[in-house]
């Protein structure tokens, strides 16, 4: 259980070997072999500082990583910034969520992917098949926004979380990553997102999850990856592990 | 999100949203009142003058009113682009005066007034392309840099002038200030094209979206792949070259080239903006808002000269109403 296996699988959409990020003299992890199969929802989990969040801040290519190799989608591919990894179909749900308050639903949806007509040389907006298509797009993940002409000032956390997950997903990502997606919600919108994450996976989209949350991360996930002090300590199936060996995986008990 | 319980409030209110309010919902509700101050502030200006002096309501009133807004109306916009972003361009009628001395002295030296006024405009988008640059890649705060080019900008005006008034006999820029087409004089019809081309820019291309993301949420905009650093320069550049088509206008209409700055056209450029119910903070803004905020305020101080009311008074009443609006403005949600 606690071998970690280290060469990358073919089912696997993105996998890391021996990577190592540095920020100065504070090490965030060292070594670090990780994989997330294609179509699955893999679960990052650790305590606060374990090195989670750098982790995969590697891997979508906010940081370039000191050391080691990634491979997306088969390929060795380190991402130089965010933008070559959207590009490459790595979608990432940012912990502020990247909505723009004044803004539409629908012009959140398609921000920086407009749809325009063009009129000569003259590129303008396509705002109703922007407004039909948002409607399909939120309507394939049964999420219920009353219009897509509202603001998103006035959504709840929730309803932000959903169209922010929308966003990531509508775009034909193969991998979607969520960094502490229900941190900031109450029990009921929780529920609802995670009703959404397990729609992305019946649409087979990749998930990595990254939580604090033991319960959830065993109700959602199919394989939880486990860190600590900087180093991925463990790696199980969802299905044959429990809340407590999970506590002792992370706190270093076992 | 999904269950219908827990967003029932956020159910009702997007229906209302959907389908029309009442009216008497609707003139109860704070919001609606902000964001048309500037027209319920025109319509009430205009019933108030029109009942106390009757002239004010004539034909050739109005044109002469429309006629002196047209300048106004162009800052606004140039104004409401940045403002878009969160910024704010206090060099606005610095670079109007610029604009005005280049094509006096260009004209002056024979070069031709198409070549002048080309130069005027290209040198005040210059202006705003450099304060886009400074606040951008310098990272200055829009008010230090902007006030650092008003001073700057007025010192070259009147470096280059000599800070005498050059005289511009040019026929055409007689003709763009004297002429008209239909109901309207030529600078009225630059002012509504400038408001059409301005509007359709904001609200139908991929270029106004980004502004206002830009100006609502930078580091989301950011993160999401959106140049906000050539967004604001653009907006900027945009303000630059509204203050070299409001130069010409200016030029046309007294004939000559001030090395002067007119506050007023500033104070008023930002107070237009304001009544226009463009926020301050950034990414909500409308240009048919600050387009007749700014015929609010020309109508303000016709109305008050028609009246016979010192001129003194005009800057007083300007400013009660520009408070008057961003305090009504709070209620704007």
């Amino acid at each position: 259980m606690s071998a970690v296996n280290h060469s990358p699988s073919a089912d696997a959409i993105l996998a890391c070997e021996g990577l190592s990020k540095h920020f100065g003299g504070i090490r965030a992890f060292t070594d670090v072999a990780f994989q997330a199969r294609r179509g699955e929802v893999t679960a990052v989990i650790g305590d606060n500082g374990a090195g989670k969040s750098t982790l995969i801040r590697c891997l979508v290519g906010v940081h370039v990583p000191d050391g080691g190799q990634i491979f997306f989608d088969g390929r060795q591919q380190p991402f130089a910034n965010p933008d070559e990894a959207r590009k490459a179909g790595i979608e990432t749900v940012h912990q502020n969520l990247a909505l723009i308050d004044e803004l539409t639903v629908a012009q959140n949806l398609f921000l920086n992917r407009e749809i325009v007509r063009r009129i000569g040389p003259f590129a303008l907006l396509d705002r109703k098949a922007m407004k039909q298509q948002a409607r399909a797009m939120l309507s394939r993940l049964s999420i219920n926004m009353p219009s897509v002409s509202q603001r998103v000032r006035r959504l709840s956390g929730g309803q932000r979380q959903a169209i922010s997950i929308c966003r990531a997903a509508g775009s034909g990502a193969k991998l979607v990553v969520m960094d502490e997606p229900t941190a900031a919600l109450g029990v009921q919108e929780t529920a609802n997102v995670e009703a959404l994450i397990r729609r992305l996976r019946e649409q087979a989209v990749s998930v990595i999850l990254v939580s604090h949350n033991f319960d959830q991360v065993r109700r959602l996930s199919d394989q939880i990856w486990v860190m600590r002090a900087g180093r991925m300590v463990a790696t199980v199936r969802s299905s044959e592990t429990t809340g407590n060996e999970l506590v002792a995986l992370v706190t270093g008990a076992a | 999100m999904s269950t219908p319980e827990q967003n029932a409030s956020a159910h009702t209110a997007g229906a209302a949203e959907e389908s029309r309010p009442s009216l008497s919902a609707l003139l109860l509700d704070p919001s609606f009142w902000a964001d048309w101050a500037s027209v319920v502030g025109l319509v009430g200006l205009v019933v108030v003058f029109g009942i106390s002096q009757p002239v004010f309501l004539s034909v050739a009133n109005l044109q002469a009113l429309l006629l002196a807004a047209a300048i106004l109306v162009v800052l606004s916009i140039g104004q409401t682009f940045v403002v878009a972003t969160a910024g704010i361009d206090l060099s606005l009628a610095a670079a109007v005066m610029l604009g005005a001395i280049i094509l006096g002295l260009v004209d002056a030296a024979g070069y031709g007034i198409f070549f002048a006024c080309v130069l005027a405009v290209a040198a005040t988008s210059a202006v705003g392309f450099l304060n886009g640059v400074l606040i951008t890649a310098g990272k200055i705060p829009d008010f230090v840099v902007t006030l650092g080019t008003l001073s700057g900008v007025t010192g070259l005006g009147l470096i280059l002038s000599g800070g005498e008034p050059i005289m511009v006999g040019s026929t055409f820029l007689l003709r763009l200030a004297s002429g008209s087409f239909g109901p309207f004089g030529y600078p009225v019809w630059v002012a509504i094209s400038a408001v059409l081309v301005a509007h359709i820019a904001l609200f139908h291309t991929r270029f106004g979206v980004h502004l206002l993301a830009t100006g609502g949420q930078t580091e989301s905009a950011r993160s999401l792949g959106i140049r906000t650093d050539r967004v604001k320069i653009a907006a900027y550049t945009i303000s630059g070259f509204c203050a070299g088509t409001a130069a010409l206008l200016l030029v046309a209409r007294i004939g000559s080239a001030e090395p002067q700055i007119n506050t007023s056209l500033l104070l008023n450029s930002v107070a237009a903006v304001v009544l226009g119910g463009v926020s301050l903070f950034g990414g909500r803004a409308s240009i048919l808002g600050p387009a007749i905020g700014a015929l609010m305020l020309t109508a303000l101080v016709n109305g008050l000269t028609l009246l016979s009311v010192s001129a003194f008074y005009q800057p007083l009443a300007v400013g009660a109403i520009v408070v008057l609006a961003a305090l009504i403005m709070r209620y704007q949600k």
